[in-house]
């Protein structure tokens, strides 16, 4: 599972990130942690506003910082489908 | 029960949960509501008898006048800043922005431009997101003028500046505000389409432009009260957590404004609104990094203090629309040429609000 953290380096992003590595924790999955920072990638995602989290190429959340409930029930998901 | 009613019975045990969390949610509601109302109501005498009866300051004194002002203001800014906060999240909460987009995609020019403004106003955004929004829009279609509306509105009007506004300069003073900003976005848009400024984008953003983006759909669903309860309750943590200390800091200088410097002060030592001091003030606040909560509490206090209301106005739009910062982060896609007539545009639009205001008022 390819879970992506967008986001230039704000401190919400940040935040964000830092979720994101607890709920992949959390929630027992194995999953790798990328963070996007170059614009050009997160045009081709299709992001506009940051923070956002994709997981498998699918947008998860964007403009806001998830609660770590939400990313793990996610995670979960995507699993299933996987 | 539930095979009477042609329910699965997990779901008719989730539904009585729902309806008994939705009970207890609107009893609480109710609670919290009237505690705040009682609160807010007896802020003024309670700062009264902190300052003059529990630490026995003079009545007459600056220390004391300054001190009640300061706590007076801080505990109804933040008593406002909770409930608004809340409630406004509340209400956007299926608000975001790709649904901006979507919606001002297929929108023409004139009525693209108010609808850029509106939306800049009411949709929030952490300003490092304001370059991706800006390839997002561009690269779907939207003239660089409806998103240079957006982007021009959105820092000058937000929930939290109109709150701060209303409870401390009144609702005039909000409604003068507001439609100011959403004028300055509105003006902005046409110019820069008629300019043509979208040519003086980064090469790459026009490449990006030619091929068409393909929309991401981000969930559409509805909102239950409870993902809308969870949105706002959210977002008022967040946003209280983030913006307390600034209250603070911003009512102590306009408190300090308020008790030392003698009534008057701009106007004796400034000039009562000479012509050349709205640009002025212009120049100086554009650089200047400062987001809405600092400055609305300092707005007061230069207001108080005799400066006219154009000049502060203008002073305080050019420092919240644009910095530094921001335009170090937007070279990533504009380039010089555009800098310069965004820079130059807002220079012009907040001189001219401020001798229209000064003029007016």
């Amino acid at each position: 599972m390819i879970i992506k953290v967008f986001g230039p380096g704000c401190s919400k992003c940040k935040e964000t990130e830092h979720i994101v590595h607890d709920a992949v924790e959390a929630s027992g999955m194995t999953a790798t942690v990328e963070k996007v920072t170059d614009l050009r990638d997160m045009m081709a995602a299709g992001v506009l506003s940051t923070p956002a989290v994709s997981i498998n190429g699918s947008l998860a959340c964007s403009g806001r910082v998830p609660s770590k409930e939400e990313v793990v029930s996610w995670i979960m998901t995507a699993a299933e489908k996987a | 029960m539930s095979m009477i009613d042609g329910r699965a019975p997990e779901r008719g045990t989730d539904d009585t949960k729902e309806r008994l969390w939705l009970a207890r949610y609107v009893a609480v509601l109710v609670v919290l509501a009237a505690l705040w109302w009682t609160a807010y109501s007896c802020i003024q005498d309670a700062a009264a008898w902190v300052v003059y009866d529990a630490l026995g300051l003079a009545r007459e004194s600056h220390i004391g006048a300054s001190l009640e002002f300061f706590l007076y203001d801080t505990v109804k800014i933040l008593l406002l800043l909770v409930a608004l906060i809340y409630v406004i999240s509340w209400l956007r909460a299926a608000l975001n922005a790709e649904r901006v987009r979507d919606f001002l995609a297929g929108k023409k020019r004139g009525i693209g431009y108010a609808l850029g403004a509106m939306f800049g106003a009411i949709t929030p955004f952490c300003s490092c997101s304001s370059v991706p929004l800006f390839l997002g829009f561009t690269t779907a279609g939207i003239p660089i003028g409806i998103t240079m509306s957006f982007l021009i509105t959105s820092p000058i009007i937000n929930e939290i500046a109109v709150v701060l506004l209303w409870g401390l300069l009144g609702w005039k003073f909000t409604v003068v505000y507001v439609a100011a900003g959403l004028a300055a976005g509105m003006i902005g848009g046409l110019f820069m389409d008629s300019i043509r400024a979208g040519r003086w984008l980064q090469p790459f953003v026009l490449d990006a432009m030619k091929t068409p983006v393909i929309p991401l759909s981000g969930g559409r669903k509805r909102l239950t009260v409870r993902a809308r309860h969870t949105f706002a309750f959210g977002e008022m943590n967040s946003i209280f957590r983030r913006v307390w200390k600034w209250v603070i800091v911003g009512v102590g200088i306009g408190a300090a404004l308020h008790g030392l410097v003698p009534a008057n002060w701009f106007a004796e030592n400034l000039g009562a609104g000479e012509w050349w001091t709205v640009p002025a003030a212009v120049i100086v606040g554009i650089p200047l990094y400062s987001n809405v909560t600092g400055i609305v509490p300092v707005m007061e206090g230069l207001l108080t203090k005799g400066m006219p209301i154009g000049t502060t106005m203008a002073f305080c739009m050019s420092a919240v629309a644009a910095s530094i910062p921001e335009v170090v982060m937007l070279r990533q896609i504009m380039t010089v040429k555009l800098q310069a007539a965004f820079i130059g545009y807002l220079w012009v639009v907040f001189t001219l609000t401020g001798w229209l205001l000064n003029a007016l008022f």
